[in-house]
């Protein structure tokens, strides 16, 4: 990214769209292309600005998909079954949520079911209404920057990925005193949270902010 | 590189008249009250951001002390109820001789909420102060802070599983104890503190003592 170098005055003169600040640390820069699959980071705090990948928003588009299709089979499969002295008891994802769900502990389970599978996927779904229609080169849908701000604000509360370390240390726990099997939920979870690590090294968000910008939000 | 040997001069949106919007890098003209492109509240720098932040931290911190005292987990086996805090079930696991595992659950459950909250602390108070430590260092504290918070949730979803799993009638049976709730709590209230701050008081900071 280039630094403007110039005096206030001129700086006006441009058009704002052109510049860029950085969120973390305030500094101008004007927008540059950075080349595909580079990364363009902030010279002063190294907060990494964009990254452009080649084909990105019809990537991001599939990798959502599927990630929305994997959630919702992680959800209806059983997750783990755990066997001992003939006793055998099955565990999906809801039973998991459900787990909190006595007494004074209920809004736990409302946050469970937030954190694990609702707020993931409502994630997947505003980035969806807010990329799909580029990626196929339509204009942004109407409220498009509100979806896509909207999975911005999720993006920490979207907590898949700490649920399956969870699950690893709960394995070890029990481990020990039963037999266990890992049902096909495990394995959808696993795969969604791998496929949205991968989504979100191909989301640059300044990059899919200006494309918004560029195809006219409303 | 331009203008080696001198100390850099950094032009930022503020110094420039401008006010950036810290959700999609777009620079708005000072008197928008809302970014032009997405819509989201403008703020130069948010005036707010250290009283959010000491809230929150305080929540954090009063949460989180019942949630070492009660019990995490609640075991029945063949008629025995044992109770185990937090510190208690990573002893347990320690005896089971799962040293790895221990040690992840220690670091998720003990050191990290520990060591964010002084990590907090120690940002917001050098905020205004003159300080011995970089800007660069203190952005890469506040940067582990917010990467790390959500991590923390690993108990609370363990003694889910567990509770999911472990319902065996008689042989063996685990509930949830109420510090489940307040360690939850704590945890998300530490996350919306560490969100509260605003990063570019940091760097504003930095203007004075250029490096």
């Amino acid at each position: 990214m280039e630094k403007p170098h110039v005096v206030n005055s001129t700086l006006v003169d441009t058009d704002l769209r052109d510049l860029v600040a950085c969120p973390v640390c305030d500094t101008l820069y004007r927008f540059s292309s950075v080349p595909q699959g580079g990364r363009g980071l902030c010279k002063r705090c190294h907060h990494t600005l964009v990254t452009p990948r080649r084909n990105a928003m019809t990537r991001i588009v599939m990798l959502a998909v599927t990630g929305a299709i994997l959630m919702v089979s992680a959800i209806s499969f059983p997750f783990l079954t755990i066997e001992t002295h003939g006793l055998r008891q099955q565990a999906s994802v809801i039973d998991t949520i459900l787990a909190y769900s006595d007494g004074l502990m209920v809004p736990l389970s409302l946050a469970m079911a937030a954190l694990i599978v609702v707020l993931p996927l409502m994630r997947l779904i505003a980035i969806l209404y807010a990329v799909a229609p580029m990626a196929l080169g339509h204009h942004p849908a109407r409220g498009a920057a509100q979806a896509f701000r909207l999975a911005e604000y999720l993006k920490p509360w979207a907590m898949a990925e700490v649920f399956i370390v969870g699950v690893a240390v709960a394995l070890v726990k029990v481990g020990g005193l039963a037999t266990l099997t890992i049902g096909p939920a495990f394995w959808a979870f696993a795969a969604l949270v791998l496929i949205t690590v991968v989504k979100d090294n191909f989301m640059s968000s300044l990059i899919i902010w200006k494309t918004l910008e560029a195809r006219g939000i409303t | 590189m331009e203008n080696a040997g001198s100390a850099r001069h950094y032009l930022t949106a503020r110094e420039a008249g401008l006010v950036s919007c810290t959700t999609c890098g777009r620079v708005n003209p000072a008197k928008e009250k809302a970014c032009l492109r997405c819509g989201a509240t403008l703020a130069s720098r948010d005036s707010q951001s250290l009283q959010k932040v000491w809230a929150w931290w305080v929540a954090g911190i009063i949460t989180f002390i019942p949630a070492n005292v009660y019990p995490m987990l609640k075991t029945a086996t063949l008629g025995t109820e044992t109770e185990s805090t937090l510190l208690g079930g990573i002893v347990e696991l320690l005896h089971h001789g799962s040293i790895g595992i221990a040690a992840i659950v220690f670091f998720a459950s003990i050191i990290i909420p520990s060591s964010k909250f002084l990590a907090i602390a120690y940002l917001a108070l050098g905020i205004g102060r003159p300080s011995r430590t970089t800007a660069h260092r203190r952005h890469q504290i506040y940067e582990a802070v917010e990467f790390v918070g959500r991590w923390s949730m690993i108990d609370v979803f363990v003694v889910a599983i567990l509770t999911a799993l472990v319902q065996l009638g008689s042989a063996a049976s685990i509930h949830p104890g109420i510090a489940a709730v307040s360690f939850a709590l704590s945890v998300a209230f530490t996350m919306l503190s560490a969100q509260s701050f605003d990063p570019r008081l940091i760097w504003d900071a930095d203007k004075d003592h250029p490096r």
